[in-house]
């Protein structure tokens, strides 16, 4: 690719990213680890959270090699069951959930809303603690020997069956829940009082929507599960009969506290990533998000809906038939505005001047895998289809499809379109660009299979399986292979591009948003004035476009590196 | 066993209901995600930076006219699937009448199958085609799920309480039988086979089976055994309720409620007896929990089911 030489002329060349802005103040182990700035904070939870991401990676690796052949011959059966549980357990809680609110909310919060801080740093550096004891947690599950509930925890295996850690982990994920409900709280506060002048509601951007939404999931949903899992907890070390029917208990009332959280929390880990594509897109097709406010009320529309929908994760627990007529049809309706949203997001190309960056391209992967998988939520909201496809393969390769396909896909698109700010660096284009097709199709070619095999009846969580089913997990595992490799790129070129990549501009995309407005990597106090707003969000012009500047040059440079090919 | 499978085996008219209902999804699905893809393919390539193709901005009614346009259509759309998905499951609550009653219990890491005929067996479950079939189900721990993809039916099996699933068999075969629900060590082990046949083999393969009484018949003489009939068969009935006729019928209790005396209910009445009193009965009887296992039950209430009172006159 052609590397135009973009340097800040302001520092002298062999200066190191980590001597400017918020990174240069300080290089104590101290100064980082007692930090209350936003962006340290982010930076500490982006390293907590791509460690555990890696120890998700490993478990589930594993879990792969197992499947190759029909027979348990790799790891034992309780082995194998601790594994998919660990992987669930921490990919849930210690990557998704947490994953883009705590790292780049946290950075950009108050970069997009003009404000020096989140309204409560302290209580924010609190909830990184809270979130690494919760991982020590994890880590001590993981050392001691494991847990085996799967990582729904269901009853009454979890409480009076499994001989396994389940309190050591359930305690993780109500400690990380804890550090995950501190984050909402500040974020709420922050949105509704330190928002720039002129900066009113409907001029955020939609990240910041997203954000602010998925906050209010997180506050209303997320103590429902610190109550399941201590009524767990109490059934299973003081024999307090809740759920276990021996003691007149019903174990089925744990799964309805389960999926009261846990169907919003898919909401928690999906509409901050819608709220990443809504950035991404606009910028890259220079053109104004299409149908804003329908994007706003979209975003709304799920975080409430997606309260009454838990009851469709129980279509075959025993639930009366009309129960699940009524769940089946509220699932129907939340997936509209989902719809609406993808519609949006390509109608937003129409007229527009579209480049093709690492960070569109991974958002184009985000509104493919995403249509995927919300379609086949649809057959999973459909009652007797769900019945043959839950607790199947199918069931799995849906939700990864929202969840890796779609979260991780933006998280990575957040990443690279933000690198720069973050740290005052580009990362290698070409190099990003590959991996993002790579991730693509590693994607499909590992979760694909899974939907055919679990149409067939591969049940989820089996360490042995028919040989009938063996082409699809050995497709699944090259898949991962693929998958693995996509993953591991981005940590190579981006931790490279931190010593050696081409110095960014401040604002290296022409992007309108509030945090493009400071330097790159921005200062302690993000603003050395603070911002008025006088727009609505999203003011790009693709008519005879024309950029000026320093973004002007790094554009017309990755652009040249692109159209090269 | 095949080596390779695409397609699960329909053996039933309601699995091939199903698959029409999925046809159905994925003629939808494919429709919605091709034009989304053909939308990103055409916007993605037409409107790339540089092209000659027209930029200006677009009328303010646009955006909302068609943000409403595609919310209905989406609306209707998802509706229409919803009623389309819906209305076959509809007909499928409540079991045929006469259907044919089999029993399962579910335990660590074992399917255990007692036909009314009495006769027993585990992992597999020999069924005949053409005449409705009944599960009734409980587990003696976890949770379990009762997969039958041939049929495309799956329920959860709980402890404590029975779940039922149903089904008219109609393709002869072997096929799978899984655990869905995630209960420990041996999940994956949990299963078996189902064995559909054809009505006299079925009945050949009942009658090569080890002679066992039928499940009443067990349940009879479990009732003599447990002490049950010292109180229930007395004359007169002054101690305890008559349980002839009982089954399906409606009971008046202590309290002023009236019951229906269904399998979940004799079951209760044997292992939390104080939970539901019989009206002009003095809560006496003892619990049988942890005394009489989950098949022990089955036995005792298919007893009760079938029983008329010929015990009055023979005592
Ligand atoms: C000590 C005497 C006694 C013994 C032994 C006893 N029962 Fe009972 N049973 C009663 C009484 C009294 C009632 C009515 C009060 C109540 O509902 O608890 C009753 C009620 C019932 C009922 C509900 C009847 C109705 O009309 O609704 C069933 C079913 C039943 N018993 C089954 C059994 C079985 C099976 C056993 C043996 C495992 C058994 N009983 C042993 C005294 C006894
Ligand atoms: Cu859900
Ligand atoms: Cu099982």
């Amino acid at each position: 690719m052609s590397d135009a030489v973009l340097d800040d002329t302001s520092l002298p060349h062999d200066v190191s990213t980590f001597d400017k802005g918020y990174l240069g103040d300080g290089h104590t182990l101290r100064s980082w680890l007692l930090t209350t700035d936003h962006k340290r904070i982010a930076i500490l939870y982006a390293l907590t959270l791509t460690i555990f991401f890696f120890i998700g990676g490993v478990a589930i690796a594993l879990v792969r090699i197992e499947l190759v052949t029909p027979a348990q011959d790799f790891v034992t059966a309780d082995e194998y069951n601790r594994l998919f549980t660990l992987h669930g357990i921490i990919m849930v809680w210690f990557f998704l959930v947490p994953s883009i609110p705590a790292t780049f909310g946290n950075f950009l919060l108050p970069l997009m809303i003009g404000a020096r801080d989140l309204a409560f740093p302290r209580l924010n550096l609190f909830s990184w603690y809270l979130t690494v004891i919760g991982g020590a947690f994890t880590v001590y599950v993981l050392l001691a020997g494991g847990v085996d509930t799967g990582w729904t925890f269901y009853t009454p295996y979890s409480s009076i069956y499994s001989n396994s850690h389940v309190i050591a982990a359930a305690i993780a994920v109500f400690v990380a829940g804890f550090g995950t409900i501190a984050t909402g709280i500040n974020f709420i506060v922050t949105t509704h009082t330190m928002r720039a002048p002129g900066l009113t509601w409907f001029r955020l951007p939609l990240f910041v929507w997203a954000m602010y939404t998925v906050s209010v999931v997180i506050i209303l949903a997320t103590p429902v599960l610190a109550m399941a899992l201590t009524l767990m907890m109490a059934e299973r070390f003081f024999g307090v009969p809740i759920f276990n029917p021996q003691g007149g208990g019903d174990p089925i009332l744990f799964q309805h506290l389960f999926w009261f959280y846990s169907h919003p929390a898919v909401y928690i880990m999906i509409l901050p990533a819608m709220g990443v594509v809504s950035e991404v897109i606009p910028c890259f097709a220079r053109r104004r998000l299409f149908g804003y406010d329908f994007m706003v009320y979209a975003l709304v529309a799920i975080s409430v809906v997606g309260f009454f929908v838990w009851g469709h994760h129980m279509f075959v627990s025993g639930e009366s038939p009309y129960a699940n007529l009524v769940f089946s049809f509220l699932s129907f309706v939340v997936a509209v505005p989902s719809a609406i949203k993808v519609f949006n997001w390509t109608a937003t190309l129409y007229r527009g001047q579209i480049t093709y960056e690492a960070p569109m391209l991974y958002a184009f992967g985000f509104v493919g895998l995403f249509t995927m998988g919300g379609l086949t939520g649809l057959f999973l909201a459909s009652i007797p289809i769900d019945v043959q496809a839950t607790d199947t393969y199918f069931v799995i390769a849906h939700f990864h499809y929202v969840m890796v396909g779609g979260t991780v896909s933006a998280f990575f698109a957040a990443l690279h379109f933000w690198w720069s700010k973050i740290t005052g660096r580009m990362y290698p284009e070409t190099w990003a660009r590959f991996a993002a097709v790579l991730m693509y199709f590693g994607f499909n070619f590992t979760f694909f299979p899974q939907f055919i095999m679990g149409w067939a009846g591969m049940p989820r969580r089996y360490g042995s399986y028919p040989p009938e089913f063996q082409i699809y997990h050995v497709l699944s595992s090259a898949g991962a292979v693929v998958l693995a490799a996509a993953y591991l790129m981005p940590l190579g070129y981006l931790t490279w591009s931190l010593r050696w990549g081409r110095r960014a501009g401040d604002n290296p995309w022409g992007a309108t948003g509030l945090e493009w407005q400071t330097s790159s990597p921005p200062p302690t106090h993000n603003f050395d004035k603070l911002p008025t707003v006088e727009r609505a969000p999203y003011d790009y012009h693709p008519e005879g476009y024309v950029e000026t500047g320093e973004a002007a040059r790094t554009i017309e440079a990755s652009q040249k590196g692109g159209e090269q090919e | 066993m095949r080596h390779f499978i695409f397609f699960p085996p329909e053996a039933s008219v309601y699995a091939r209901h199903v698959d029409w209902i999925l046809f159905g999804l994925l003629g939808v699905s494919a429709a919605i995600i091709g034009l989304v893809v053909a939308l990103l393919l055409v916007f993605g390539i037409r409107y790339r930076r540089g092209s000659r193709a027209p930029r200006g901005p677009l009328p303010a009614w646009v955006s909302r006219d068609v943000e409403i346009g595609w919310t209905v259509a989406t609306l209707f759309t998802f509706v229409f699937i919803f009623w389309y998905a819906t209305a076959s499951f509809l007909t499928t609550i409540g079991a045929a009448p006469n259907a044919l009653e089999i029993h399962v219990v579910g335990k660590q890491w074992m399917w255990k199958i007692e036909h009314s005929n009495g006769v027993r067996e585990i992992n597999e479950l020999h069924v005949p085609i053409g005449i409705p079939v009944k599960l009734v189900m409980i587990s003696q721990d976890v949770i379990h799920s009762f997969f039958l993809p041939a049929l495309r039916i799956k329920q959860d099996v709980l402890p404590g309480r029975y779940t039922s699933e149903s089904f008219t068999a109609d393709k002869t075969g072997t096929y799978n039988l899984f655990c869905a629900e995630y209960c420990g060590t041996d999940h994956a082990r949990m299963g078996g086979s189902i064995v559909i046949m054809k009505k006299a083999d079925y009945q050949k393969w009942l009658d090569a089976q080890p002679g066992a009484e039928n499940l009443a018949g067990q349940g009879r003489q479990l009732f003599v055994r447990l002490g049950c009939a010292g109180c229930h068969f007395e004359k007169g009935h002054r101690r305890a309720p008559d349980l002839a006729g009982l089954y399906g019928s409606y009971v008046e209790l202590a309290d002023g409620r009236t019951v229906r005396a269904d399998d979940s209910y004799l079951r209760d009445s044997i292992l939390q007896p104080k939970r539901d009193i019989v009206a002009g009965y003095a809560p006496i009887m003892p619990s049988f929990e942890g005394t009489v296992s989950e098949d022990q039950i089955f036995e005792l209430v298919a007893f009760i089911k079938s029983y008329s009172g010929d015990a009055e006159t023979t005592q």
